[in-house]
């Protein structure tokens, strides 16, 4: 699937829901399923350190593809993390440069992805970004 | 019991912005130690300063400027006798304890020598420990750090031992932001002038709550903002003992702070105004003089006595709540209550809490320090103030019950 297209799909699943209640529980239960990431990477290189906080995120080529994985020390910043990753992870670099975040507005989620917020969101995007700009040199 | 007198629905309708409802709830504000909030009349100040008489001030011989100049002098005077200054010009107008806190700093960066020693206290907050570590930086003076114990208590007797000749300065707040312990000021006062040593008082979180007479504490410095305690943002003050002022280079150049300008020399204007460069944030001192009045018009008396009883109500509230732990156990606290619930991350409560309208800090409360202490990522705090009420606490719980819910 295309970013574009799981974005969709993520905003489809999202309008079923009928309050914050039932995002933020859903958000919950992401945040808990998220593969924890592994040790070796859960490092301080990898880490993006928000005041209220922490992410680490690991990116690893496979073939011409990137895959990401990553963690939080908070519960519903690590479902948001989820969300991101779905949306991300085993996507060309180049259509992950290309790809916006709006999506995370129309989910009722805005608040989170504030650069105020200091959860190390925001960070943990344009990190993303600038693995996909390093890769993508790479694969040239 | 004093506070009786008061009149709590009175009071919550002077302030306009306690009416307006977050995520669809009402309103509880519970953030107060970063910043109160603003009753009408101080409101009124500031627009009827800029309706009626906005101008420069100390310069203009026309009405206008004259009129901002006596109402900003007077908010001086106000500041004084809150603070109980001997002398009006030993109030500094600032921006807020921030740029208090770097006058003072800066002005000693040539008044240290290489080994001198200056001592902050292991709870403070970083705006007053950042401009210390700066000035340690330029003169080779070394920062040594007063501990606490684990209920948030300065270590007294480890305090006498590390005073000696070579201390210069000693900073501690009068409330800590991220544990509500009140210090025992009045002893460190007392104990670091023995040793001949100057003492820098933050009173940004004390001033909402206790009024400070600068002169029997006979602190050198005191500083505190004024939108910790109803007034704007923006605006601030420096108090210091008017001898050791006049020692201190000024902090900025520009108008204002000038007796005589030529483009060989500059002779600096006498007190205040040599640290005053620039024209001020006139209506936020004005405004500033207005939320003294406002206070002063409850009274401290009542205001304490009343946020104590908040205080102990959301303690034993949260104490029954099964995870908790509360940060900052000191028998005198202010009505700040920092916490955490075991095995979940204070930014998930927040944000839950505020989806249900309530507002509380999270995050390590710019004192990371006293985080790293704890061993903690952050805590979440509840501050009240004099217009909070018993119910909201519950409705706060109500709503921290349900996030524990979510979160577990």
């Amino acid at each position: 699937m295309t970013i574009q297209e799981i974005q969709k799909e993520i905003i489809d699943e999202f309008s079923l829901f009928e309050d914050w209640m039932q995002r933020y529980e859903y958000m919950i239960e992401l945040g808990k399923s998220l593969p924890i990431i592994p040790t070796e990477f859960k490092t301080d290189d990898n880490i993006i350190k928000g005041c209220q906080s922490k992410v680490w995120v690991h990116a690893a080529l496979d073939g011409d593809k990137l895959e990401f994985t990553a963690d939080s020390d908070a519960i519903i910043t690590k479902g948001i993390i989820a969300i991101l990753i779905r949306v991300f992870s085993n996507q060309h670099p180049k259509d992950i440069l290309d790809a916006d975040t709006n999506f995370i507005d129309q989910i009722g989620l805005k608040e989170h992805l504030s650069p105020t917020r200091a959860n190390g969101l925001v960070s943990m995007i344009k990190q993303i970004k600038m693995y996909a700009i390093a890769f993508q040199t790479q694969l040239n | 019991m004093i506070y009786r007198s008061f009149d709590i629905e009175k009071i919550r309708a002077e302030f306009p912005i306690l009416n307006r409802e977050v995520n669809g709830q009402p309103l509880v504000y519970f953030d107060n130690a970063a910043t109160s909030q603003t009753p009408t009349p101080v409101i009124d100040s500031i627009v009827d300063y800029y309706s009626r008489y906005n101008a420069n001030i100390h310069r203009g011989v026309h009405t206008l400027s004259q009129e901002a100049t006596d109402a900003y002098e007077q908010a001086r005077k106000k500041i004084q006798l809150h603070f109980n200054a001997a002398k009006s010009h030993e109030i500094i107008l600032t921006s807020g304890t921030t740029h208090s806190i770097n006058i003072v700093a800066s002005g000693y960066a040539n008044l240290l020598k290489k080994g001198d020693e200056l001592l902050v206290s292991a709870m403070e907050h970083h705006s007053n420990i950042v401009p210390w570590q700066m000035l340690c930086k330029k003169t080779g003076a070394v920062l040594k750090v007063i501990p606490m114990t684990e209920k948030g208590i300065l270590k007294m007797d480890v305090f006498s031992s590390m005073l000696n000749e070579k201390t210069k300065l000693v900073f501690v707040n009068h409330v800590s932001n991220a544990l509500g312990t009140v210090n025992p000021v009045t002893e460190i006062i007392r104990r670091s002038h023995e040793v001949g040593a100057k003492v820098l008082i933050d009173g940004a979180q004390a001033s909402p709550h206790i009024k400070a007479d600068v002169q029997e504490l006979n602190v050198d410095f005191y500083v505190t903002s004024a939108h910790k305690l109803c007034g704007p943002t923006g605006v601030g003050m420096l108090y210091g003992k008017e001898t050791i002022l006049n020692e201190l280079p000024p902090y900025q150049g520009g108008g204002e702070m000038i007796a005589e300008v030529t483009f060989e020399k500059t002779t600096y204007a006498g007190l205040p105004h040599k640290f005053e460069a620039g024209t001020p944030n006139i209506a936020g001192g004005i405004a500033f003089g207005a939320a003294l009045d406002y206070m002063n018009g409850i009274g401290f008396d009542t205001i304490a006595a009343y946020e104590n009883e908040l205080l102990v109500y959301g303690t034993q509230q949260l104490r029954m709540i099964e995870g908790v732990t509360i940060y900052g156990e000191a028998e005198e606290k202010t009505a700040v209550i920092s916490f955490n619930v075991n095995g979940i991350h204070p930014y998930d409560v927040g944000s839950i809490l505020d989806k249900m309208g309530i507002a509380v800090r999270t995050g390590h409360h710019c004192a990371q320090p006293i985080m790293d202490f704890y061993q903690i990522p952050g805590t979440i705090r509840a501050s009240f103030s004099f217009y909070n009420t018993k119910e909201e606490i519950d409705r706060m719980i109500t709503a921290l019950k349900r996030a524990i819910l979510m979160l577990q």
